[in-house]
């Protein structure tokens, strides 16, 4: 008896099972296939590619090895876009990290107009890197004595500076890294508030009852170290990037002549050894795949040195 | 740490350092607000300015006189092609948006709700493209949009952006602490997940919904590498491509090009005024919880 009652019970779950099933697809199947079709068929692809003399051809025949790969490595280019990305990861992580911290610090006790400043310091997120660096290359930093920055030297009776064409001193890293800096900061100050926000007013209580007093010790000893899990985030994001960085360095730095031989980071090498003159799609897959490496390495180093989930206290 | 330190209020010297100390912070972050208020205000000077008025050698903070005209110059120059640009940044971004939100959103609750066994192993196929940043593999992607013969396409330029893994991970952890009961109340009335998502789950998700749309709006209008990649073609320049060839070219007429960065922004300066407390919890909710 028991079997035959369990049979229609069983079957009946197997169906809805079944059921289940399908509809998990219907919902996920269309974002799961693109995803699929437009990110990990490119990456198979640019492998494939990396391994053949791909100029100005995606469906290659002459089978070459390692050679892209030997090629990418040795190119002093290459390897000084690298140099690019760390000079500018170290300009722009520190800063951005320091003076979001700091204008969330800041935003967050004050008792009146807080939404002002708030929407003041994010309004820039809505400002693209090509305006942005339009507004810097044509006005700000512009070389000739009429730009802002050398008007306001003027006063000092200082000559004008030609900011993006100086590379004795370095000035185009100060136009470079302050178009950043102001863009997103903001962003990063929208998230460190919401870190702050989270930290428990007990935890000020009962510092304040041990004597800490309010002011650096307070920060040093109670809000820095709540703020760990954001502080890790926003490192891991300020580096990600900074790695991607192409749109403000190609818009202040590139003209109708082309573009200079030096501050080029990893994306704007990309950009012009594959799809500039000759297409050479190989060796550009080719660099794809080392960037790929390279970023994921310096992520998964970047996580585990901070201590990546490990639990906030 | 020795307990029963005087308190500051019970302390009038420490007490006028401290407000001291607030007044000077208070002075700073105006200043600090105003400068990060002049790159705004140098778009519209210059964009209403007289060319001369932009390149004299005694540059002044206010233009002499306002020409409202040049915006009527920008629209009427053949050379730079912003209505264009404009109608195709508005179609991209529109499309880009109302596509991820639906192809995310049904991805993500899928994920949350739907049980099933391999759920896993998808979801963490999915959140493994986060990994690889999109820039890194524009390569790539050209490689295929090219072989699909989509360049200098409409479609070219929002297909392969309308996959987000970043949405669909911000749409699961919300599903995941939708209240149960409301769904629970629909599938008694008899409605399948179908019907439960469109009816129930998504009319009382609305602010979520309002906070992916307005960043992926926001990455769509300003995205540059992927467009100029793409948009090869005067047709299918988006705004940030015309204004980039506009401002690269040799002969440059400054105020032309300033007031288009101007308009440029206006769009989302809009969004961004009216929505700005979804994109605040939009960023917030950038799984940095998590």
């Amino acid at each position: 008896m028991p079997p035959a009652a369990l049979r229609p019970l069983t079957s009946n779950t197997t169906r809805r099972q079944r059921n289940r099933t399908l509809w998990f697809w219907v919902f996920v199947g269309p974002f799961a296939v693109g995803l699929a079709l437009f990110t990990y068929v490119p990456l198979g692809w640019s492998v494939f590619l990396s391994f053949f003399d791909a100029h100005n051809t995606v469906t290659p025949t002459d089978f070459t090895g390692f050679g892209n790969y030997r090629r990418i490595l040795s190119d002093p280019e290459f390897r000084s876009s690298l140099t690019t990305f760390a000079v500018f990861t170290a300009i722009i992580v520190p800063a951005t990290f320091a003076l979001s911290l700091a204008l969330a610090l800041a935003v967050n006790r004050l008792r009146w107009a807080q939404a002002f400043f708030r929407s003041v310091f994010f309004l820039p997120t809505a400002c693209s890197y090509v305006v942005a660096a339009l507004v810097w290359k044509m006005s700000i930093f512009n070389g000739v004595r009429f730009g802002l920055a050398n008007t306001v030297l003027g006063w000092f009776g200082a000559e004008p500076v030609a900011w993006l064409a100086t590379t004795q001193p370095p000035w185009y890293w100060l136009v470079i890294g302050t178009v950043r800096l102001w863009l997103q900061t903001g962003f990063y100050m929208i998230l460190f508030l919401a870190g702050l926000q989270r930290i428990p007013v007990r935890l000020y209580e009962a510092a304040a009852l041990d004597g800490a007093r309010p002011g650096w010790q307070t920060f040093r000893h109670i809000t820095f170290p709540a703020l760990r899990a954001t502080s890790v985030a926003v490192a891991l994001l300020l580096v990600i990037n900074a790695f991607q960085a192409f749109d403000e360095f190609f818009n202040l730095l590139s003209d109708a002549r082309g573009y200079p031989p030096y501050a080029r980071p990893p994306l704007v090498y990309l950009y012009y050894t594959a799809l500039g003159q000759g297409q050479d799609l190989g060796l550009g897959s080719a660099g794809a795949v080392v960037l790929a490496l390279v970023i994921a390495v310096v992520t998964v180093v970047q996580a585990r040195w901070s201590g990546l989930g490990r639990k906030e206290e | 740490m020795t307990p029963s330190r005087k308190r500051s209020t019970e302390n009038p010297a420490h007490d006028a350092l401290a407000r001291a100390g607030r007044a000077l912070r208070l002075v700073l972050l105006i200043a600090l607000a105003a400068l990060f208020l002049i790159p705004f205000y140098l778009l519209l000077r210059n964009g209403l300015a007289a060319e001369s008025d932009i390149t004299a050698a005694d540059w002044t903070f206010f233009p002499r006189e306002l020409h409202w005209s040049n915006v009527r110059e920008l629209f009427d120059d053949p050379d730079v092609p912003m209505a264009h640009a404009l109608l195709n940044s508005t179609l991209i971004a529109v499309a880009t948006t109302a596509g991820t939100l639906v192809l995310a959103s049904l991805a993500g609750y899928g994920l949350a709700r739907i049980p099933y066994r391999h759920a896993n192993a998808v979801f963490y196929a999915i959140l493994g493209t986060l990994m690889v940043p999109a820039a890194v593999t524009f390569v790539p992607s050209f490689v295929l949009v090219s072989s699909l013969g989509w360049v200098s396409t409409l479609r070219g330029l929002i297909v392969p952006t309308l996959f987000s893994a970043f949405a669909c991970f911000v749409f699961r952890q919300y599903f995941l602490g939708f209240p149960r009961e409301l769904e629970d109340a629909a599938q008694v009335d008899g409605l399948g997940y179908w019907r439960t998502y469109w009816r129930v789950v998504v009319p009382n998700s609305l602010p979520v919904f309002a906070a992916v749309g307005t960043i992926v709006f926001i990455g769509a209008w300003n995205a540059f590498l992927w467009p100029l990649v793409i948009g090869q073609d005067r047709d299918a320049w988006t705004v940030q491509v015309a204004l980039s060839a506009f401002s690269t070219a040799q002969t440059v007429n400054l105020h032309e090009l300033f007031v288009a960065a101007a308009v440029s922004i206006v769009p989302l300066l809009v969004v961004f005024l009216f929505l700005q407390r979804y994109i605040v919890a939009g960023v917030e909710r950038s799984g940095i919880d998590d």
